[in-house]
């Protein structure tokens, strides 16, 4: 995309026509207008090819036999995923390269058979990865087995890119003997209509962390628990007390994605009452959604308690994880993938050397006690990512023993090691739960009370409308502009107000 | 590029019509390859845009698979979308102040400063700016992040003002100052092969009769080097027009406010994934280049009569 015409008409000064004066009575006749079919069209044109480009490509197998090629000795399996060694998410790129590749290969080669797993690891946002993986997919190309957001499932498998487990690998994909340690509602991460399209191989959930030292300057206790939005709230005017403290920062805008949504508008609109979709409808501009979205302008308003401009620029969620490891922001609501992959003091993107003394984690209050939705008076949200065979492999079943063994409670135990997460293996859970607080604290009172995203197609364009709603807010519009706006938008994209709930 | 010159030069006409002898078989079989080329890589994904702009065709979901038939409902969509007027008045910022402007005001004061200099003057002048322009994209948006970044940035450095949100505050005008940086050798050079085209014996004249430099620019440069700004303009607000790099720099924010047409285009594309949409948008903007290109084609024709 990038100046396409520039190459090729650098030369134009040195072109004969340039150095012809005009009216020079030696100029030839057919030099009269250089221009006229010159580069101007296909600088042009050129813009066009990229829009193209994306639909025209093609290619890889077309076969859809499960057993094709299962006979193979020596083959090569890639594996994807939005993880890189140094980078984004490094503990489980290193994790995929060190112990999971050389263990498989290793255990093949007893068999009898020579593989080579190739691993292709990317440390981008995860929208680029999706607009990735997607033009991978549509074009049979990528690799043997890509990783998903649980959310993405839903468009993928409609748009026809990843297919259920049964038809790519046969009926064994439902004997794998490792479903039995998932719970089912682990399971709905990696499943569309019913049907199972991956693996999910850990979930996650939502707490509010926040920095005790930070906390205790301002007066407030160590062990920190709100039990209202209020009690937040209360918080952050106690900390904006303290010079070159940010008190509260919650995801929103548009430049961070889907983790406005997730760690943003959902779990406080489950505070104030309300599933983003239940009872077939989704949730549209009333009362829930203005209680969340005046609960954004009270941060990011005029004289807030959170930094406004950390959601508006481009690399906003890394610059506010750094500003919490620095001690720069008191109360920050986020993923256990915050406490895990970017605080760690071993391995983080953001790394906080006194993280198990200084952070602390509390559940997220509803908006006042038993206002919450389902009644409850703390809320979370989870999600995770399902690890799918790609539908052209040219190695199905070998696919298949490469997901399964990355799924296996052995490495699984391996991921975990020194690095805390909730795995979806109830067997391999029951162990690691025992010697860490957090992973305890995320188990017992974080996946009980916990929501699921809705799995549909639609989903990913509601989420866009919702971080579009956070963003008017913080660019200084009211919350009932915004809210107004965000139904307007969201009965576009679900197909009217009558997929809409508007209370 | 095949000459149009079958309406004019009468008396040569045969000639004009068969310039190198070699009969129109032989000529159409060496013009071949390249048509082909034209028409794979310029023609079909020209008609392919316009398809899938009259669809709706997504990235993903159930319209990837089997996209539906819309009419003219993306392209009155398009016309009708606010981010695409706000868009196409960015875009139109963006060329106007960074290439008609910036660009060639300043590639041209350079080139006309440096006539006279010392030739080390000025190739090391003329190889610094020409580094803006041969760096690769990304490294010079990565270095411009870091020259902007409000934390940490050089230009706060030196200004003494820490904590000052560039990207933020004023993103167009740091992509407009971004993109002079970045084009302004390309006018340079073209302006100093234009500027050795004006007879030396012409600015003697006009100094001999006294006159100040605006005069001899107005009156004894201009006129000689007139097809060359308007060959530099064409060229120059094509590529300003269908240039991505801002996108690398702001992404397009905040709130769409350095969104410029490319930008939208990616980010409905592809972020959104809603190709039909973007392809109605693409076409949109061939349209305008078009008409930019239309616009300078005339002003270059109108010079010549």
């Amino acid at each position: 995309m990038d100046i396409p015409g520039r190459p090729a008409a650098a030369r134009l000064p040195l072109r004969p026509g340039s150095l012809l004066r005009p009216g020079s009575p030696l100029r030839p006749a057919f030099r009269r207008n250089p221009f006229r079919s010159g580069p101007a069209l296909p600088a042009a044109l050129a813009v066009l090819m990229a829009g193209a480009a994306l639909s025209s490509c093609g290619g890889g197998s077309s076969s859809t036999d499960p057993q094709r090629n299962a006979k193979a000795k020596t083959f090569t399996l890639t594996i994807a995923r939005n993880a890189i060694v140094g980078g984004k998410n490094s503990a489980e790129a290193e994790w995929v390269t060190k112990t999971v590749i050389p263990g498989f290969v290793a255990a093949e080669k007893a068999k009898g058979l020579h593989v080579k797993v190739v691993y292709h690891g990317y440390g981008v946002d995860d929208e680029a990865y999706k607009t990735k993986t997607a033009l991978d997919l549509k074009s049979k190309a990528g690799a043997d087995i890509v990783s998903l957001d649980g959310i993405w499932v839903g468009e993928f498998a409609q748009a026809g890119y990843i297919k259920p487990l049964t038809d790519v690998v046969g009926p064994r994909a439902d004997s794998w003997d490792g479903w039995s340690q998932i719970s089912p509602s682990v399971q709905q991460l990696g499943a569309f209509q019913l049907k199972r399209y991956g693996i999910p191989p850990s979930t996650d959930g939502r707490v509010l962390f926040y920095n005790k030292k930070l906390l205790a300057q301002a007066g407030l206790p160590a062990n920190w628990q709100p039990t209202s939005w209020n009690d937040i709230l209360a918080a952050g005017r106690a900390l904006k007390k303290l010079p070159g403290v940010t008190p509260l920062q919650i995801n929103a805008g548009t430049a961070m994605g889907e983790a406005t949504t997730t760690q943003g508008v959902l779990p406080l609109l489950a505070g104030a009452g309300a599933e983003i979709y239940s009872g077939g409808k989704w949730t549209g501009g009333g009362p829930a959604m203005k209680q969340v979205l005046g609960l954004y302008q009270q941060l990011y308003g005029p004289g807030g308690l959170g930094d406004r401009k950390l959601q508006e620029e481009a690399k906003g969620r890394d610059k506010s994880f750094e500003e919490f490891a620095s001690n720069k922001i008191g109360v920050l609501l986020e993923g256990v993938y915050f406490w895990r992959a970017v605080l760690n003091p071993k391995d983080g993107i953001a790394k906080m050397a006194d993280r198990d003394q200084s952070v602390g984690y509390a559940l997220i209050p509803a908006m006042a006690p038993g206002k919450g939705v389902r009644g409850q008076s703390f809320v979370s949200m989870s999600g995770g990512s399902v690890a799918a065979v790609n539908p052209h492999t040219r190695y199905p079943q070998q696919a298949f023993d490469l997901l399964t063994y990355l799924n296996s409670a052995d490495a699984m135990k391996a991921r975990i090691a020194g690095n805390p997460e909730v795995t979806s293996r109830n067997d391999v859970n029951a162990e690691a739960l025992k010697s860490d607080p957090f992973l305890t604290f995320v188990a017992q009172k974080v996946l009980p009370i916990t929501l699921f995203r809705p799995g549909l197609a639609a989903y990913t364009q509601v989420s866009t409308a919702l971080e579009e709603a956070t963003a008017s807010v913080v660019a200084g519009h009211g919350p009932d502009d915004a809210a107004a706006q965000y139904t307007k938008k969201l009965e576009g994209i679900v197909g009217g107000p009558g997929h809409v709930n508007a209370g | 590029m095949a000459p149009d010159t079958s309406t004019r030069a009468e008396p040569t006409r045969s000639a004009a019509v068969d310039v190198v002898g070699l009969g129109r078989r032989r000529a159409a079989a060496f013009v071949a390859p390249a048509l082909v080329l034209i028409v794979v890589f310029l023609v079909f994904p020209a008609l392919w845009t316009l398809y899938l702009g009259v669809t709706d065709y997504r990235l993903t979901g159930l319209a990837a698979t089997h996209p539906h038939f819309l009419g003219a409902k993306n392209y009155t969509d398009v016309v009708a979308d606010g981010r695409f007027h706000n868009s196409l008045w960015l875009t139109l910022e963006f060329v106007g102040g960074s290439a008609v402007l910036g660009q060639t005001v300043l590639g041209f004061a350079i080139a006309w400063v440096m006539r006279e200099r010392p030739a080390a003057v000025r190739r090391t002048v003329e190889a610094l700016v020409l580094l803006c322009w041969i760096l690769p994209g990304s490294v010079v948006a990565f270095l411009w992040l870091a020259l902007l970044d409000r934390d940490g940035g050089t230009l706060n450095a030196m200004l003494g003002t820490p904590g000052t949100a560039w990207l933020l505050d004023h993103p167009m005008a740091c992509v407009i100052v971004f993109n002079i940086w970045r084009g302004t050798a390309f006018s340079m050079m073209l302006y100093t092969a234009a500027l050795g085209n004006v007879p030396p014996s012409h600015l003697e004249t006009a100094r001999l009769a006294g006159a100040s430099t605006w005069q001899t620019l107005r009156d004894a440069v201009l006129p000689k080097i007139r097809r060359h700004v308007l060959t530099s303009l064409l060229l120059v607000s094509l590529w300003t027009f269908n240039d991505f790099t801002p996108f690398l720099i702001t992404a397009g924010g905040p709130e769409n406010r350095s969104e410029v047409m490319s930008a939208y285009v990616y980010r409905t594309a592809l972020g959104e994934g809603r190709l039909g949409f973007g392809a109605a948008i693409s076409l949109v903007m061939l349209l305008i280049n078009l008409l930019i290109a239309f616009a300078y084609l005339q002003a270059l024709r109108r010079r010549r009569t």
